[in-house]
């Protein structure tokens, strides 16, 4: 775009909420990124809607004191952010300034937005991420490029399960890089973030992007775009494999649904905006591998879910768009068992890509398979067993009811700090399945039976 | 019914000469762009100086609303816009199989060799390889008489599909010249002398908007068959139907889908991937090629067009997808060759329109979308169907699309306005997923309305018992689900043991039957002998039990040899079924099951 040279703009003419409207503007354009200046400090905002003569404004912060004598400046660019390899190890705001107020030489300014990855330019995510965790890696493998989010709630440890994946799928890797973005959480959960990943070393290798309560929930719009982008530079231009964090994706979809409603837009179910699911999209796809570059982005953002309802929009649209989604249970964690992940819900939609002979051993859908029936039977025969007792169960239906509980106790239930490799894992997983009869594994390949199961 | 082609008044080609006229933005927000211009509905403008691509979808005064199919950051009011007084078209013609374009028939496999992983704002570049020539076979000779629509010539676009050259729309008249050889698609193959001259090009075009036409309408006649078990078996698709699957995410839309697209016996595939994941599309992209079509033994993607248009790519383009995927196929449709669309998801097509709606503050009707919803729906529906094509065969188009209900939730507008429209209902169950039960597809909430018209063809066709055994199955798995619900209040052992055995073979139907494994080399496509044969093995094994009922251990039978040969029997080779094969096969079924009640 041609520089053009702008005077500041005394007209905001009128302030609602996170919006500001500046009439009698010039050649403003859509997207683009202004400055406002009042009294006592400037503040940073984006063009909504431009019309001939006037802008509707979006204030990434409070709009607190500001009034109609603020000035307005418009940069002619849209949001953009400053790209270096010196970016590791730093923290930074929600909008991507640095925490400590320093500055890196860049030569990389990229727009946050970003573009939409051309489908025919992507390569299929195939490559096993091993995160140590048997219910993740034996039943909802992730791989490299692959967006997996974790469906929390309230009072759920998705923070702990988040800080183990980090560590564990980071052990012994090269090139590898996390991209960190808090969006509306806590000083308290970004605190426990940052000490695990000082503690492990991680921060070397780790670029921050924290937007906490405290800070301007508006701003929220813009850290996951800025942290996207960052990721995109490290793997597209870089090649690194990068895993980024995102964090609490409910509070964004809250900030989305504070500008919608300054702006009196028609709601969508529960307020929130008609284009969330675009909106939402437009940052979950931006993972992946693409061809040229041997780089990946893999996410997990982290959501909770209001009242531990899967069917809210914000989980309901998520899961819409991402390749699957690990599900945290309430009862679960009650009863002990940690990570609390319930292996029903959850899901890897690009699983059978990264798994079998080549990838992690031959057997591994068959194990698979087997344990989810398995357990799904279980908790079937546990509803009943509530109802009409278990005297009325056959003596296969009381070994499934066992299978279920030790499955529960060794198999999900490991711990924050136990790395098991996928071979442990799937050898426990046989374990587990050979206290059945051979003839209820369905599911599995004889011969794998024959191979793997130790009488 | 007979639909008169009227086609001359309301579609302009390309080759018309129109003037284009310029005009000036006013408003920018989001996809949605107004300007001061001389413009009609549907009207394709060129917004901005970076000349992206837009439509023209109301106006008021001198000023044009304008839905713009490209990322709009950094237009000004002030910039230019040009209408170039086309309505969106796509172009048909030699070279479109095996392609990969998006939702305005931008062709993303040549944009992805010669740019950026990106796809670059306002790029203008043709749908169809313009340089490639193709071998032209003319069927008609000079002094001919011809009417729109029909034959002229034949390319034998790859080793699989013999494309036909139509006479365009709305031409017809005296072949004043034509002849075979090579030519590439913007070259004249024929001359038509009628009221006026027109020269005849392998490519031409299309709006996407407007129904294709064609001579007559026909009903129905037999199933398209797709190799999935739960849907050949207990609720199939005719060819030229209509079905829907809604199902809440994780349920195994896409996989059913793309099953579909893999192994159904349609002759042309266009696989629409509307607002859905880039990783998905790309499984498709990397997959299909790999790929062994079951008829001709050749890769897959000879018969398949793919129209991608990801969740994170321009919502406007999302609305034009469709379209340009539905209009694709009504072409294939007039050279008499059968097309399936998957359409995956419709839910995102609507999303779009009520995104696009919103911006224009139009008063919303249902949970925010549209009043004209349920109307696009149906309208785009309607242009599944068998015709009798201009050129006298007959063709046929089947659309299966998918749904995405929020929250899973049926009772959502997008649902029930499908559901109104199609008479297959596949309803994709949660809890089936979650037991790994895939397809999970719920075998008492689903529905077929052509069973009527299938059941006589499969009956013909396949075996004379099918219908009967459909209609079984359907008794005992209904049943199933009745006497499941007194299992629960009161437990399996107070039920008299006929009613024991049904729950047993019910479960067998469930485990053995209707669950496919879709990743399993011989499971994931079942011809429809194989059906058959399993299904009649599983009531095989259930009269024989009957008549040994008085003293039946269940246990016992569960781990019998027999039983364990029937849920084996999905993984057997499909060659072990064949004509051939078969006698062998059901002997070995009788002995099997004689050995276990001796």
């Amino acid at each position: 775009m041609t520089s053009r040279l702008e005077p500041w703009y005394k007209k905001a003419s009128s302030l609602k909420g996170p919006l500001l409207v500046v009439e009698n503007v010039k050649r403003v354009s859509y997207g683009e990124i202004c400055k406002i200046k009042c009294k006592d400090r400037e503040l940073l905002g984006q063009v909504l809607e431009a019309s001939s003569d006037k802008a509707v404004v979006q204030l990434f912060e409070s709009s607190r004191s500001l009034d109609l004598n603020s000035q307005v400046q418009f940069t002619t660019k849209p949001a953009e952010i400053a790209l270096s390899k010196k970016m590791l190890g730093k923290a930074f705001d929600g909008m991507g300034r640095p925490k400590d107020g320093s500055s890196y030489a860049a030569k990389v300014f990229r727009d946050v937005n970003g573009s939409a990855i051309n489908p025919a330019a992507r390569r299929k995510p195939s490559d096993f991420i091993q995160t140590g965790i048997s219910t993740i890696d034996c039943m909802n493998t992730l791989v490299r490029g692959q967006k997996l989010p974790i469906f929390s709630a309230s009072g759920l440890p998705h923070n702990e399960l988040a800080a183990q994946i980090v560590r564990q799928a980071s052990a012994g890797g090269e090139d590898f890089v996390v991209v960190f973005a808090a969006m509306g959480i806590t000083y308290e959960e970004a605190k426990f973030f940052m000490d695990d990943f000082k503690k492990t070393g991680a921060l070397e290798n780790a670029v921050v992007f924290l937007n906490l309560a405290s800070d301007p929930s508006v701003e929220r719009i813009i850290t996951p775009r800025v942290a996207l982008t960052t990721a995109e530079y490290f793997a597209f231009d870089l090649g690194m494999h990068v895993l980024v964090v995102l964090t609490d994706f409910t509070n964004y979809c809250e900030a989305l649904r504070e500008i919608s409603a300054a702006r009196s837009e028609v709601p969508g179910r529960r307020g929130y905006p008609g284009y969330m699911y675009t909106d939402l999209a437009s940052n979950y796809e931006r993972a992946g591998m693409v061809a040229g570059s041997k780089g990946s982005v893999t996410q997990i953002p982290i959501l909770s879910m209001p009242a531990g309802d899967i069917t809210h929009p914000v989980p309901d649209l998520t899961g819409y768009i991402t390749e699957g989604q690990i599900v945290l249970d309430g009862s679960l964690h009650k009863r002990g068992f940690a990570p609390p992940i319930n292996p029903l819900p959850s899901l890897s939609r690009l699983m059978n890509a990264g798994i079998g002979k080549g990838n992690t051993r031959e057997d591994h859908s068959s194990v698979s398979d087997s344990l989810y029936a398995a357990y799904a039977r279980a908790l079937e025969l546990r509803q009943l067993v509530s109802v009409v007792g278990e005297s009325s169960l056959s003596d296969t239906d009381k070994l499934f009811m066992r299978f279920g509980e030790s499955f529960e106790e060794k198999f999900i239930s490991q711990g924050f700090s136990e790395n098991r490799s996928i071979k442990d894992t799937l050898d426990l997983g046989w374990k587990l399945l050979s206290t059945l009869p051979k003839s209820e594994l369905k599911k599995a390949k004889k011969a794998f039976i024959e191979k793997y199961m130790k009488k | 019914m007979a639909k008169k082609s009227t086609s001359k008044k309301t579609i302009r080609k390309n080759t018309s000469n129109k003037k284009q006229s310029s005009g000036k933005i006013t408003r920018v927000a989001g996809p949605v762009v107004e300007a001061k211009l001389a413009a009609a509905i549907n009207d394709l403008v060129r917004v901005g100086n970076s000349k992206l691509l837009g439509e023209v979808i109301q106006i008021e005064g001198d000023i044009a609303t304008i839905q713009v199919y490209e990322d709009t950051t950094g237009i000004s009011p002030g910039e230019p816009i040009i209408n170039t007084k086309q309505a969106l078209s796509v172009t048909l013609g030699p070279g479109l199989l095996g392609g990969v374009f998006d939702g305005t028939q931008r062709p993303l496999n040549v944009i992805a060799e010669n740019h950026d992983i990106f796809i670059p704002r306002g790029i203008d570049i043709p749908s169809l390889d313009e340089k490639k020539r193709w071998k032209f076979n003319a069927t008609v000779s000079k002094g001919d008489k011809v009417t729109e629509g029909q034959i002229l010539g034949t390319v034998k676009e790859n080793p699989v599909i013999t494309h036909k050259i139509l006479v365009p729309i709305g031409v017809s008249g005296k072949v004043t010249k034509i002849e075979s050889g090579e030519f590439n698609i913007t070259e004249t193959i024929a001359t038509i002398t009628g009221d006026k001259t027109t020269q005849v090009k392998m490519a031409q075009t299309w709006p996407v908007r407007v129904p294709r036409p064609y001579k007559e309408r026909i009903g129905v006649q037999k199933p398209l068959v797709s190799g999935q078990r739960v849907i050949d078996f207990t609720s199939p698709i005719a060819k030229g139907g209509v079905a829907a699957i809604p199902g809440p995410f994780g349920s195994g839309k896409t996989v059913t889908q793309q099953q579909f697209a893999k192994w159904c016996d349609a002759d042309i595939i266009i696989y629409v991937g509307c607002g859905e994941r880039g990783n998905e599309m790309t499984e498709v992209l990397e997959e299909f090629p790999h790929l062994k079509d079951p008829k001709s033994g050749k890769a897959l993607m000879n018969r398949t067009i793919l129209i991608a248009n990801t969740s994170n790519m321009p919502v406007a383009a999302r609305e034009s997808c469709v379209y340009t995927g539905i209009t694709i196929a009504e072409y294939f449709r007039d050279q008499g060759y059968s097309v399936a669309l998957m359409a995956d998801s419709t839910s995102r097509w609507a999303e779009a329109m009520r995104e696009i709606s919103g911006r224009l503050e139009e008063m919303p009707g249902e949970e925010g979308y549209p009043a004209y919803l349920a109307k696009r729906l149906a309208e785009f529906y309607e242009r599944a169907g068998v015709v009798k094509s201009f050129s006298g065969k007959e063709g046929s188009i089947s659309v299966i699309g998918a749904v995405s209900p929020p929250g899973g939730d049926f009772s959502e507008p997008v649902t029930q306005n499908t559901l109104r429209i199609s008479k297959c209902f596949w309803a994709l169950d949660a809890k089936l997923a979650d037991k790994r039960h895939f397809p999970a597809i719920n075998w008492l909430r689903s529905y077929s309305l052509y069973t009527p018209i299938t059941d006589i063809w499969y009956d013909a066709n396949i075996g004379k018992e099918w219908s009967d055994l459909r209609k079984k199955t359907q008794n005992m798995l209904q049943q199933e689900s009745e006497l499941q619900e007194i299992v629960q209040l009161v437990g399996i052992d107070s039920l008299p043991i006929e009613q024991q055995l049904l729950l047993f073979i019910a479960r067998m139907i469930r485990e053995d039957f209707l669950q496919q494994n879709a990743f399993h080399d011989e499971d994931t496509f079942c011809p429809l002998a194989k059906q058959l044969e399993m299904i009649r093995a599983i009531f095989r094994f259930y009269n024989v039990a009957l008549e040994h009922v008085a003293k039946l251990d269940l246990e016992k039978l569960r781990q019998s040899s027999a039983a364990d040969f029937i849920a084996q029997m999905k993984y057997e080779s499909n060659e072990n079924f064949t004509e051939a094969n078969l006698k062998k096969m059901q002997a070995k079924i009788k002995s099997e099951i004689a050995k276990t009640f001796k």
